[in-house]
C-alpha cells in the first residue's frame, strides 16, 4: 500500500514544521506574541508527529521504498527585523501548507482503506493545521504593510 | 503645536509616511475627542496606529462581545442588579473599582429578597467577604474553571435547550470541550475545594435571573477572551439574556472607555464596524468624503503593544500621548522607559498634570478637565451622559478637543471636494457629526441631542426614531448582531487569534444566533518555577485611580493610600519568614519592587502589589509594572498584568 510513502512524508513534515515553529518562536522574542504562540504550535506538531508514528510504522511495513523528505529545504534559521519576520513566517506558511494537504490526501486514503482510528487523528489534527494557516497569515497580513512599506 | 505640524508634515512626505505617526490615547477623554482623534488618524493621516489605554483596562470586554455576540454592546443595564436573584462577579473587585455599583448590589443585599452572590478572585476582596460562595483559583486558570462550571451546568440539566436551540450556535462543540472538566479534575490539578465547586455550579445553575459582571480578574489573565466568553456562554446556555434580572455585564476598567471603543480611537473602525468589510468601510469613505484607500483596512488595527513594538523599533517618528501615563501603566517598565527615551521618535504628551510619561516628552500640551469643558460620555451600560463645563480652565490649558481640532485645520486635512475633513467646531457640532457615523449601527446615538441629554440622568443607546427613550437592554429577541453583512467581527479562533474570513463566517450562516465559544485551557505564557515560585498578581485600591496623577494630588485620598504595599498568605509569610509591615523586595525576570509587606488577603502562592504608584511624586522601585510581563491574549490582545512569576526576598 502506497498509503506507508505519504504517512512517512507527513509525519517528516510536521517533525520540521515543529522544529521550524521553535526556532521562529525563539529567534522573536522581540514579539511575544510570535515568541509564545510560535512555542504552542511547534508542541502542537510535535503532538501530530506523535500521533502519526504507530500508523506511519504500521502502514510502513508494506511500503515499497522509504519515503523521501517532504520539504525542499525551505527554512535555514531566523532572520532579524521586520522584513525578516516575514519571511520568516513566509517560510512556516509554505512548509504548513505542504502539511495541510497531505493530511487531506492521508485522510482520503485513510477513509479507503477503512482505518477509523487513522481517520479521526486525520480529522483532529488536519483542523489544528488549518488553523496554523490561518494564524500565519493573519500575523503576516499585520506585519506586511509597516515592513514592506514603512520601514 | 508648530512642531508638531511640522514633524507630521515631514514625515509624510516619505513613502509610508502615514506609518511612521502613532496616537496612544486614553479611556478618560470624552466622545467628541475621540471621535475626532480617530477621524484625524483614519481619514486625516490614514494610519492603522491607533490604540489607547483601554487596550490594558476593557479590550477583552470589547472582544468577548464581539465573539459571542457579533458586535461591541453591553447585554445588560445595571437596573438588572435590581431584579436578580444571583450576582456572580467573575475578577470583579466592584467594591474598589465601582463603588457606586456596588453600593447597588450592597443595597439588594442588605434588602428583603436578596440576591445570592458568588466571587471568583485569587484574593480575599470586600467582595470575596460579603459572597456566599468565594472562589479563589490559582492565577491563570480561569478558563479550566469556567469549562469545569459549564460542564457541570450542562451535565445536571440546567441548560434552556429552546433557547440553545433557536439562538445559538455551537453547543455540540462547547459540548465536547469541556468534558474533561470534571469538578474531581478541576479541583484537583487548579486546586479549589470539589464541593465549593459545586455549590458554585448549582448557584449558577439553579438561580432564576442572574447577572454576572466580569472585570480585570479575567480580562488581565490568561485566556483573558476565552474565560470573559465563557461567562458569556452561561448567559446563553441558560437562556438568561435580554430580559429584566438576566444578563451580562462585561464591565469596563475607566470611565469613557466605552466611547474610546465606539468611535474607533482604539484602533476598531467607529461605530463597530467591521475593518474586514469593504462595504463598511465604504460607509464611512462615503460619511467623511474621502477615498476608500486612505482609511486603513488593510490590516488588522495595530494593537497598543504593537504600536509600542514599532516605537522600539524605530519605525515611529511622532507618538502623541493623551490623557494616560503608559510610563505607569504598561508592562515591563524598563523596557517602556527605553522606548519613550528614543532620540528619532518625538514624543507628544497631552495631559492635565506632569506624569512619568511627560518626563521624556519634546512637546507637551496642557489639557482641560471634566468640568473645564463639555462632552458627553457613556459608561458600561450604554447611558450617555452629557458633562457640562462649569469653570475655565487653568493657565494656558485647553479641551482636548480643541487641541486635536486646531492640529486638524493647521494640518490642513481636506476631504475629496477639497472642503475641510471635520465639518465640526465645537463639543456640539462633533457631536452631531458622531452620530450621523452611529447611523444604524449597534451604537446608534440619531435620537439623541445635547437638548435630551441636558438635565437627564442619561440616556442608553441605541436611540432612535423608533426606540426614542433609549434601550434598556439589547438582545431581547435573541437576535444578536452575528449577521455576515453587519457583524463587526467575522471572528478569530481563541488558543492563538488567527481571523476567520468572511467566506468561513457566511459559512457557518449564524443569522442572528450568538456564538458558543469554546477552548481548552492551557497554561499561562509564565508560570512559577524553582527561581520565581510566587506569581504576582496587580490591581486598585478604592482611594487611588489609574497612576494617581489626579487622585495622588488629592490630599484625602493620598492619604488614605499613601504608599505602594505587597500583600502575601500568611503560609507564605511564615515559609518566608516575613511579618506584618517588613519591608521586603519583589523580583521578577523584568525588575524589582520594594514595599512593606501586609499579610492575609490572598490565596497561598499568589502576591498582590496595586498598580497605581509611580514615580512623579518620589518613592522609588515602586511601581508594579516593573515587575510585569510584555505578554497579551492572543484575541484581545489586553496585556496579561496578572501572571508574573517573581520571587520575594526577606529585608529585614
Amino acid at each position: 500500500m502506497n498509503l506507508a510513502h505519504y504517512l512517512g512524508l507527513l509525519h517528516n513534515g510536521e517533525v520540521e514544521l515543529g522544529k521550524a515553529f521553535r526556532e521562529v518562536g525563539r529567534g522573536h522574542s522581540d514579539e511575544p506574541d510570535v515568541h509564545a504562540i510560535s512555542l504552542k504550535l511547534a508542541a502542537q506538531c510535535d503532538a501530530h508527529a506523535d500521533r502519526l508514528r504507530p500508523f506511519a510504522d504500521r502502514y510502513g511495513e508494506e511500503a515499497h521504498d522509504e519515503p523521501e523528505r517532504l520539504h525542499s529545504e525551505l527554512f535555514h534559521g531566523t532572520r532579524g527585523g521586520g522584513l525578516g519576520l516575514l519571511r520568516d513566517l513566509h517560510d512556516l506558511y509554505l512548509m504548513a501548507c505542504e502539511c495541510e494537504i497531505a493530511w487531506t490526501v492521508v485522510g482520503q486514503a485513510a477513509q479507503g482503506a477503512r482505518d477509523t482510528e487513522l481517520f479521526e487523528i486525520v480529522r483532529s489534527c488536519a483542523g489544528e493545521t488549518s488553523t496554523q494557516l490561518k494564524w500565519l497569515s493573519t500575523r503576516m497580513k499585520q506585519t506586511a504593510p509597516q515592513a514592506l512599506v514603512v520601514l | 503645536m508648530g512642531r508638531i505640524v511640522a514633524r507630521s508634515r515631514e514625515l509624510l512626505e516619505g513613502p509610508g509616511g502615514w506609518g511612521r505617526i502613532g496616537f496612544y490615547t486614553s479611556g478618560q477623554l470624552f466622545l467628541e475627542e475621540y471621535y475626532t482623534l480617530a477621524v484625524i488618524g483614519k481619514a486625516g493621516i490614514g494610519t492603522p496606529h491607533m490604540d489607547g489605554n483601554t487596550r490594558l483596562c476593557t479590550a477583552t470586554a470589547a472582544a468577548a462581545l464581539k465573539a459571542s455576540f457579533g458586535s461591541d454592546g453591553q447585554p445588560a443595564s445595571y437596573t438588572d442588579v435590581d431584579h436578580c436573584d444571583a450576582l456572580a462577579l467573575f475578577g470583579h473587585n466592584v467594591a474598589e473599582t465601582q463603588a457606586v455599583l456596588w453600593m447597588r448590589m450592597l443595597d439588594r443585599r442588605r434588602g428583603s429578597d436578596p440576591p445570592q452572590l458568588l466571587a471568583v478572585d485569587p484574593r480575599e476582596t470586600p467582595v470575596a467577604r460579603e459572597a456566599d460562595i468565594h472562589l479563589a483559583p490559582r492565577s491563570g486558570t480561569n478558563q479550566a474553571l469556567m469549562n469545569g462550571l459549564l460542564r457541570e451546568v450542562i451535565a445536571r440539566g440546567w441548560i434552556d435547550e429552546r433557547y440553545i436551540a433557536q439562538h445559538t450556535f455551537g453547543f455540540d462543540e462547547l459540548e465536547a470541550t469541556v468534558q474533561p472538566y470534571t469538578l474531581g479534575h478541576v479541583s484537583e490539578i487548579w486546586d479549589v475545594p470539589a464541593e465549593r465547586l459545586a455549590a458554585a455550579a448549582e448557584l449558577l445553575g439553579t438561580c432564576e435571573r442572574l447577572v454576572s459582571t466580569v472585570l480585570q480578574g479575567f480580562y488581565q489573565s490568561n485566556q483573558a477572551t476565552a474565560a470573559a466568553c465563557q461567562v458569556n456562554n452561561l448567559h446563553l446556555l441558560r437562556g438568561m439574556i435580554g430580559w429584566a434580572g438576566a444578563g451580562v455585564l462585561q464591565m469596563n476598567g475607566q470611565p469613557t472607555a466605552e466611547n474610546t471603543r465606539e468611535t474607533g480611537a482604539d484602533g476598531d473602525l467607529p461605530g463597530m464596524r467591521n475593518w474586514d468589510n469593504e462595504a463598511h468601510v465604504r460607509e464611512l469613505a462615503e460619511l467623511w468624503n474621502v477615498d476608500v484607500a486612505t482609511i486603513p483596512h488593510w490590516a488588522p488595527p495595530t494593537h497598543a503593544m504593537q504600536l509600542w513594538r514599532y516605537v522600539e523599533q524605530g519605525s515611529i517618528g511622532l507618538l502623541w500621548i493623551s490623557a494616560t501615563n503608559p510610563a505607569v501603566s504598561l508592562p515591563d517598565l524598563d523596557r517602556v522607559r527605553r522606548m519613550l527615551a528614543r532620540n528619532d521618535t518625538m514624543v507628544v504628551v497631552q495631559d492635565l498634570f506632569p506624569t512619568e510619561t511627560g518626563h521624556f516628552a519634546d512637546v507637551v500640551l496642557p489639557a482641560a478637565t471634566w468640568g473645564e469643558k463639555t462632552g458627553t460620555f457613556t459608561n458600561a451600560d450604554r447611558t450617555v451622559h452629557l458633562s457640562e463645563k462649569a469653570v475655565e480652565p487653568p493657565g494656558e490649558a485647553r479641551p482636548d478637543l480643541d487641541i486635536f481640532l486646531d492640529y486638524a485645520r493647521q494640518m490642513d486635512f481636506r476631504d475629496r471636494d477639497g472642503g475641510p475633513l471635520m465639518k465640526w467646531h465645537d463639543p456640539e457640532s462633533t457631536f452631531e457629526g458622531w452620530k450621523a457615523c452611529s447611523r444604524g449601527r449597534p451604537c446608534d446615538y440619531t435620537g439623541l441631542t445635547y437638548e435630551r441629554l441636558r438635565g437627564s440622568s442619561g440616556i442608553q443607546w441605541p436611540c432612535t426614531d423608533e426606540a426614542p427613550t433609549g434601550t434598556e437592554r439589547l438582545y431581547v429577541d435573541g437576535n444578536f448582531n452575528t449577521h455576515t453583512d453587519y457583524t463587526e467581527t467575522y471572528g478569530n479562533d481563541l488558543l492563538t487569534g488567527a481571523a476567520d474570513s468572511e467566506q468561513e463566517h457566511r459559512a457557518k450562516a449564524p443569522e442572528g444566533r450568538a456564538f458558543l465559544q469554546a477552548a481548552p485551557y492551557e497554561p499561562s505564557p509564565e508560570t512559577p518555577d524553582d527561581d520565581f515560585p510566587l506569581l504576582l498578581t496587580t490591581g486598585r485600591t478604592i482611594y487611588q485611580f489609574h497612576t494617581r496623577t489626579k487622585t495622588g494630588r488629592a490630599p484625602e485620598l493620598d492619604a488614605a493610600a499613601p504608599d505602594v504595599w505587597v500583600e502575601l498568605s500568611s503560609a507564605d509569610a511564615k515559609a518566608l519568614g516575613v511579618a506584618e509591615g517588613d519591608r521586603v523586595r519583589l523580583r521578577s525576570r523584568r525588575g524589582v519592587v520594594e514595599a512593606p509587606a501586609r499579610i492575609g488577603g490572598v490565596r497561598p502562592g499568589i502576591l498582590f502589589v496595586p498598580f497605581h504608584y509611580g514615580y512623579w511624586d518620589g518613592g522609588e522601585s515602586r511601581a508594579a509594572n516593573e515587575l510585569t510581563l510584555t505578554t497579551w491574549d492572543p484575541v484581545s490582545k489586553q496585556p496579561l498584568f496578572k501572571v508574573a512569576a517573581v520571587r520575594l526576598e526577606s529585608r529585614r
